[in-house]
């Protein structure tokens, strides 16, 4: 069923509302708030482009025992600190929250922007101003490389290099999240479609709707923790300094209750995209929808309390640690719950195998390994020999970080067609998912066994392991691995360049979906989103192939 | 009157809320002898074992129900659509019911597990354990063992006897690991942690030749690594856990307490060239050859 027909009949020609902006000027005061989408995409780019070549640079130290690119231990630390903060700050969390809430969302719904267009405006450059901040730190003198999670007393001595650096730039993230996590949750309660349920919703919004009241509730005690960083090492405060009355381990508390639920923040969006592209290129309905619907709820209460966790060796007390245990051993059902769901989706489905959906099934397999290993990380008593070594973080490489990243990357393929008018090319988009899917399968696939051996993370070198064959050939198969997913992610890009400029023109619903983003828009929506308010008939729903009625939208005014 | 009613139970929840910590504390087992029937670390890999088997069946099944979807769903022709609908109430209830009843069922199977192995690392410290003070620095690792007896960067215990460490930094965080005991545990300033261990297995002997260019047997330790990040050295901040024989044990701790020495072994700390003596060492094999040397060594005259 296609809905192209109903601008005809309408007397609206799909292309006579106004596409994006021509002129820089219009590109940088916009706000429109798929241009703004777009604006925090290029962000994301250039920051995973700056924390993947970090990440290279990585591997290629570790490629042999001894000193292999550089004899500088603090060169390697700052690469490792660039690669984790960026990658999350820069890369994942604006891409999900930034990118694809603000471009997909608002459509999604039937409204006609975000509730507060210059506040969603205001978000995306505060994401550009700590993105190039964060760059400065390649550059200044003392660089900051207390790690992406900046442990006091550590991160408080000169040895960690500009401490103000590393908290402003975390405040200033936090404040675009809080501002746009508002304004999303916003959007998604009060723009939708006339006539739209939050059971007529895509797993996309609702994912991206709990990830934001995970930003509002949380992002404040990140903000303030590392607020107290700086006021402990300038002006002489004693927050987590034990000499005068505080405690290192305060901020190891504070840190985790934001960055734990932080994972859920880019689990969900990711989880919700993929279950979008699966539903739209198997052309099925979400195999039980409520039951997803309610599970992504579920991560709120779920997520909060399980941080000590990522503390479990750390000196808290005993029952704490068993009581984390379980509650964190409870994430297998909303997550499992999904697991399900997602698959199911294609069950009875007629899959067509595009480049968004090589992309997202490669995710999914990331994701199901992710989400095993992470089974043995929740007993404290087996993180007792696992705890800050390979183990940890193949697992969350998997879990989170890749599968994350394919999932974001699937989501530029899905949405090329709207964004640019112009298609990828099918072929090179379905090798540089299956590249990238095998690359980083070689290099994390391999540091899960050397993680078993006993080899600790943020190590510049290991030669203490010298003598250790399977730690030593794992860290070279991983660095085979780099090769291969550099070169995926190289190509992956072109793919991209090319699709802008040469690619083949788009049609205006070119995957068939039934989501309103494809099917009620022009080939690249303009502001306004839609022609004229859109109302929905109670029985559509996104995922209705085959079921919607005929009348799905109407429109008010002529 | 329905508000009323709500708040009273959510007033009613909130008050059973310091029930939490009374619960976990109900966790806590004191400092006991309870016997295991095995050392932390074998029981580390027995549960670790059975996790890797869980998920293990876990990931192959639901692989197996995944790809047997993928490959049954291919679209035949350009307008299919798929042909799944909304379950009936009575299946809808059982998709999500019985699988979590399944996710629960496992995952209390493996908190039993996990609890036992926690009480074991956490809980039942043997009461006769030695008691050992660590000290982490930027980048040492210093072992007191009483009587003003210290080693830096090496442990030193004597087989068969329980060792509780407690530690603390002097600056930054660090994190003690022992690979061969598989126990972990933050270093950090203002706090005291702790960690046990049992040492069953006496260290390989090796062939070390030493600066001279004397050739001496000694039993070289395994490793000890920080796995805290700890900024410029941390990756080179490691040290050794050597188990002794009693018998050698007591001579190096009557020559380090300046009582009257006997003959000892093993001379002079590791050096340089024992790093790369571990190799053989560390192999199950070699560690298997080197128990059947142990045992004629306890009888050797060495230490008489």
């Amino acid at each position: 069923m296609s809905h192209d027909s109903d601008f005809d009949g309408m007397g609206h020609d799909p292309n006579g509302i106004p596409g994006q902006p021509k002129t820089l000027k219009e590109w940088i005061f916009t706000l429109d708030h798929k241009v703004i989408g777009i604006w925090y995409l290029w962000g994301a780019i250039a920051s995973f482009i700056v924390a993947g070549l970090a990440a290279t640079a990585m591997r290629l130290e570790l490629g042999s025992v001894g000193p292999t690119i550089t004899e500088d231990p603090n060169l390697y630390n700052l690469w490792l600190t660039m690669h984790g903060a960026v990658m999350i700050l820069g890369f994942q969390i604006p891409a999900l929250l930034g990118f694809l809430a603000n471009w997909a969302v608002p459509i999604m719904v039937g409204g006609k922007d975000m509730a507060f267009p210059r506040v969603n405006a205001m978000s995306v450059w505060l994401l550009w101003s700590g993105i190039i901040l964060a760059l400065c730190n390649l550059v200044i003198p003392d660089p900051w490389n207390g790690m992406w999670t900046g442990y006091p007393p550590y991160s408080v001595t000169d040895m960690a290099g500009n401490t103000a650096l590393y908290s402003w730039i975390v405040i200033i993230l936090g404040m675009s999240s809080v501002f746009g996590a508002f304004n999303l949750a916003c959007t998604v309660v009060f723009m939708r479609a006339k006539g739209m349920g939050w059971y007529q919703m895509n797993m996309l919004t609702m994912s991206v709707f709990t990830a934001n009241i995970i930003q509002l509730i949380f992002v404040p005690v990140l903000a303030a923790s590392v607020l107290l960083l700086s006021l402990d090492k300038y002006l002489g405060f004693g927050f987590y300094n034990p000499e005068v009355g505080g405690d290192a381990l305060l901020y190891q508390n504070l840190f985790w209750f934001y960055s734990h639920p932080a994972v859920y923040v880019i689990l969900l969006p990711f989880m919700g995209l993929m279950f979008d592209v699966f539903a739209t290129f198997s052309r099925n309905q979400i195999f039980q929808y409520k039951v997803a619907f309610w599970s992504f709820l579920a991560f709120i209460p779920a997520g909060a309390d399980v941080w000590v966790h990522h503390a479990y060796v750390a000196g808290l007390p005993n029952w704490l640690r068993l009581l984390m245990t379980f509650t964190t051993l409870l994430i297998s059902l909303p997550f499992g719950l999904l697991m399900m769901s997602m698959i199911g989706t294609l069950w009875k489905g007629s899959v067509k195998y595009t480049s968004p959906m090589v992309w997202a099934m490669c995710a999914f397999f990331m994701l199901l390994i992710g989400g095993l290993t992470g089974i043995p990380n929740a007993l404290t008593a087996i993180d007792y020999g696992i705890s800050d070594s390979y183990v940890i973080m193949s697992h969350f490489h998997y879990v989170m970080a890749v599968s994350g990243g394919m999932a974001i990357f699937a989501s530029v393929f899905y949405y090329m067609p709207k964004m640019s008018g112009r298609m990828c090319n099918e072929f090179m988009g379905k090798l540089s998912g299956v590249g990238f899917f095998i690359g980083m399968n070689i290099v994390m696939g391999p540091l899960y066994f050397a993680g078993i051996e006993g080899m600790p993370r943020r190590y510049y070198d290991y030669q203490m392991f010298a003598d250790n064959a399977t730690i030593v050939g794992a860290q070279h198969w991983a660095t085979i691995g780099i090769y291969v997913t550099f070169a995926s992610a190289l190509l992956m890009m072109i793919t991209w360049i090319h699709a802008v400029f040469a690619g083949e023109k788009a049609t205006q619903n070119p995957w068939q979906s039934e989501s309103l983003e494809f099917a009620a828009t022009a080939v690249i929506p303009g502001q306004g989103n839609f022609p004229v308010p859109l109302s929905i008939h109670p029985d559509w729903s996104p995922y209705g192939y085959g079921t919607n009625p005929v009348d799905s939208f109407t429109y008010k005014g002529k | 009157m329905k508000l009323k009613s709500w708040t009273n139970r959510i007033v009613g929840s909130l008050l059973a809320l310091p029930l939490v910590p009374a619960l976990g504390h109900a966790f806590t087992i004191e400092r006991g002898d309870k016997d295991y029937g095995m050392t932390p670390h074998e029981h580390y890999d027995h549960v670790w074992d059975v996790v890797m088997e869980d998920i293990l069946v876990i990931g192959v099944l639901f692989s197996l129900v995944c790809l047997y979807i993928i490959f049954t769903s291919f679209r035949k022709s350009k307008d299919e659509v798929g042909t799944q609908r909304p379950l009936s109430k009575q299946w809808a209830m059982g998709w999500l019911i019985i699988p979590i009843a399944v996710f629960l069922a496992d995952d209390l199977y493996l908190f039993a597990k996990g609890m036992e192995l926690h009480n074991h690392y956490r809980n039942n410290i043997p009461t006769e354990a030695q008691e050992i003070k660590v000290t982490a620095s930027l980048w040492n690792w210093n072992y007191n063992y009483g009587s003003d007896v210290e080693t830096d960067g090496e442990l030193i215990v004597p087989v068969g006897k329980p060792v509780l460490l407690r530690m603390s930094s002097d600056d930054v965080l660090h994190s003690h690991y022992m690979r061969d005991y598989r126990v972990t545990e933050d270093v950090m300033p203002g706090r005291v942690t702790y960690q046990w261990f049992m040492p069953d297995t006496l260290s390989p002997l090796v062939k070390v030749t030493d600066e001279d260019g004397e050739v001496t047997e000694q039993r070289v330790g395994s490793r000890v690594t920080c796995r805290e990040y700890c900024g410029e050295g941390h990756s080179n901040m490691y040290g050794v856990v050597r188990v002794l024989s009693q018998a050698d044990y007591d001579a190096w701790w009557a020559g380090e307490a300046g009582l009257e020495a006997p003959v000892v072994e093993e001379a002079a700390p590791v050096v340089e060239e024992a790093v790369a003596a571990v190799e053989e060492a560390v192999a199950p094999a070699a560690k298997a050859a080197v128990k059947t040397v142990t045992g004629a060594d306890a009888t050797a005259p060495a230490s008489e």
